[in-house]
């Protein structure tokens, strides 16, 4: 098992929102968690990255065999997780590119390798530029700055195959998206599966399941997950809408 | 001895020095200048040095680096240095023409002033007095209010030697300048040297001026720059300070443009005990723009304090300050930049900022930016920030595999890279890249690879100082 999260409960200055979470994650999957604004969908998401302010009470959350609670974030990113932002930090003066290739070395010397040289890092970033479809420049750009909201996403996608995670928790990557941006993070997406990564999808509508197609789907509330299926799942909820949860939730 | 006494003490030190000493201070010289200097040195008596009860030295506490024992040379003490050992000078792809100044005098061993064939005058101030009387007598301490400013005043006393560069009419002087003024002596140092910089119309000048200390010896420098860029000429000016941290550095630079004329200073300081930047610009003509660039990386007990001051005395001219500054330790700062736009200046436009970050609780910035407008019809703003690093974005990076340290890192080096990416000569903007990254890791040591890339003087000299 990839990733297995037990009775988490996850606070923020005190107030607990995560109440007591489990999930599983093996790897190959798609998993897409569906469910109500404030619910908690990003604290789960913040939590398994490692954000400093979110301090887990209770529960474990166990990826590659190892309890990663206290874990620093870089370590996590290290060890194969990667978090698509739902809002992306804008880095005046940082450039795509030092970041980039930064980080990539940053990888490679947790795992003992000697740091990229140019030439593999300038063919891998064209790599990746085409498989997101990321105009070249924006890549000579500092991070996110002055981007639009479709341009943060993609460069969030592009971020995640150049750093070729295991485990990639995608937050609400398609909200702010017109149809043609959404049609290329989830090509990136599509592109990078095998059978070997896992991706955790955090949507608010089912409209990017139509492109991606999960594995499972979990509705979170109320800082728990109250409901798992299949894709058919996330069409039901488009149906029926968040009120069927919630009038399930408090008969 | 209390503070006051202190102060006092080496108040009279300098003034019974020059009295005892006047033969060799005035020592051929035209008499309208020792004619100034004994106007100076009245008053210099009359001020004494500024304390931090004086409005403008409130947060500059000067008392302990007045406490010191100095010595004041009155000529140059070592004519016989390997010069081309001590001021071997490389920035790759970066081709400059540099005058080297040991203590305060100049050290290009036998032609002591150069005429370049563009026609540009270039090297030792007291061999321009000789050499160029006219110009000289036109130009020196003619855009200077000393009549405030003690610093200013004292220099003007005691100033012996110096920069000197003559650009004339429409010259483009094609390498830059670079001055290298290093503090290196067994003994405590009290120097103080005087430029004169003179961009005649339609001239072109990029001019690097660099303060180096090679040792850990205390050294007090009481330095002014007197710049004259006159109609549609244009200055490009580098202050580099990397000096010990026990170094005073005193640092008045007075600009003087006419109209249609470009003028740009960048302070970039590295390291230095007590750094005061003393920027003043007065614009009197049309058309003219003035840029006051400042970025600082200060740590220990270390203290930078930028004083800036911009006279828009005409209408139709516009100025731009920025000054970014990152404090770490105990360090403090001190901002405070003056814009001043009289009631004919009308159509100013006039900016300034000033952004910080405070790495410590222990850190401290006194930030005051400050617009005195008597115009109606300008464009003006201004605006500061005290703050730490962004936590989002310190998130972001960590998130991405970016260790804690290395975060820190790349957010501080792109804080101050806003300012170093204005500097428009790249061979110097990549050097200057290089040691303020350096500084940000903690790698740079005052002499070891400095901006200059000196080579190392004849007698060996140990860098295991406390940075």
């Amino acid at each position: 098992m990839l990733l297995n999260i037990r009775n988490l409960h996850v606070s923020i200055e005190g107030k607990e929102i995560v109440k007591g979470l489990d999930l599983s994650v093996n790897n190959g999957e798609v998993h897409a968690i569906m469910g109500p604004n404030g619910t908690g969908k990003s604290t789960l998401a913040m939590a398994i990255a490692g954000k400093g302010d979110y301090t887990i009470t209770q529960g474990e959350i166990i990826y590659k065999g190892k309890n990663i609670n206290n874990m620093p974030p870089e370590d996590r990113a290290r060890e194969g997780i990667f978090l698509g932002f739902q809002y992306p930090v804008e880095i005046p003066g940082v450039s795509i590119i030092n970041f980039m290739r930064t980080a990539i070395n940053e990888h490679r010397e947790y795992k003992g390798l000697p740091p990229i040289s140019a030439l593999d890092f300038m063919e891998k970033m064209e790599e990746k530029k085409k498989l997101v479809e990321i105009q070249s420049k924006l890549t000579n750009r500092s991070v996110n700055e002055g981007f639009s909201g479709g341009e943060k996403k993609k460069n969030e996608i592009f971020q995640m195959a150049m750093l070729e995670p295991t485990l990639s928790i995608l937050d609400e990557t398609d909200s702010g998206l017109d149809i043609d941006a959404l049609r290329v993070v989830a090509n990136g997406v599509n592109k990078l599966r095998t059978k070997e990564n896992a991706f955790v999808i955090i949507t608010h509508y089912q409209r990017l399941l139509e492109y991606i197609v999960p594995d499972f789907v979990h509705v979170l509330y109320d800082g728990r997950i109250v409901k798992s299926g299949g894709k058919r799942l996330a069409f039901e909820l488009e149906e029926k809408g968040y009120d069927w949860i919630k009038n399930e939730q408090t008969k | 001895m209390n503070k006051q006494n202190k102060y006092i003490a080496l108040k009279n030190k300098l003034t019974t020095l020059f009295e005892e000493n006047k033969n060799s201070i005035f020592k051929n010289e035209p008499q309208y200048i020792s004619n100034l200097r004994n106007q100076a040195i009245e008053k210099f008596n009359q001020l004494g040095f500024p304390t931090t009860k004086m409005e403008g030295w409130r947060n500059t506490d000067l008392s302990k680096a007045l406490s010191k024992n100095y010595n004041h040379f009155i000529s140059s003490s070592r004519d016989n240095v390997n010069i081309e050992e001590l001021f071997k000078c490389e920035i790759h792809n970066f081709d400059t023409d540099i005058v080297s100044f040991l203590n305060g005098f100049y050290v290009n061993g036998d032609s002591k002033l150069r005429q370049m064939p563009d026609g540009s005058v270039i090297g030792s101030l007291a061999k321009a007095i000789e050499q160029y009387p006219e110009i000289f007598e036109k130009y020196y301490n003619k855009n200077i209010q000393s009549d405030k400013n003690a610093f200013v005043a004292l220099n003007t006393a005691f100033a012996q030697d110096g920069l000197f560069i003559y650009v004339p009419d429409g010259v483009e002087v094609k390498k830059a300048i670079q001055m290298v003024n290093i503090i290196n002596h067994d003994k405590n140092l009290f120097v103080q040297n005087r430029n004169l910089i003179i961009l005649s119309k339609n001239s072109k000048l990029t001019l690097v001026q660099c303060d180096d200390s090679i040792n850990q010896q205390s050294s007090f420098n009481n330095s002014v720059t007197e710049i004259f860029v006159e109609e549609n000429a244009n200055l490009d000016h580098y202050k580099l300070q990397n000096l010990n941290n026990d170094s005073t550095l005193i640092n008045s630079t007075f600009v003087h443009q006419k109209s249609g004329s470009n003028a740009s200073t960048n302070s970039i300081t590295l390291n230095g005990g007590l750094i005061r930047n003393n920027t003043f610009v007065k614009l009197s003509g049309q058309m003219c723009g003035a840029n006051v660039y400042g970025v600082y990386l200060m740590d220990k007990t270390q203290h930078i304090d930028n004083h800036v001051f911009i006279d828009h005395a005409e209408p139709n001219c516009s100025s731009n300050e920025l000054f970014k500054g990152i404090l770490d330790e105990n360090a403090t700062g001190v901002f405070n930049g003056h814009v001043l736009v009289r009631r004919d200046a009308q159509k100013t436009r006039a900016f300034q900022s000033n952004k910080n970050i405070l790495l410590t609780d222990t850190a401290s910035i006194d930030t005051q930016p400050f617009l005195e407008i008597y115009a109606d019809d300008v464009k003006c703003g201004h605006g500061a920030t005290v703050g730490q690093l962004d936590n989002e974005a310190m998130f972001y990076l960590r998130s991405r595999g970016i260790t804690e340290a290395n975060a820190r890192l790349l957010l501080m080096y792109a804080f101050a890279a806003e300012v170093i990416n204005k500097i428009s000569i790249k061979p110097l903007r990549d050097r200057i890249d290089d040691m303020v990254k350096k500084r940000l890791r903690g790698e740079l040591s005052i002499c070891d690879k400095c901006v200059l890339h000196c080579g190392s003087p004849e007698k060996e000299i140990h860098f295991d100082i406390k940075i």
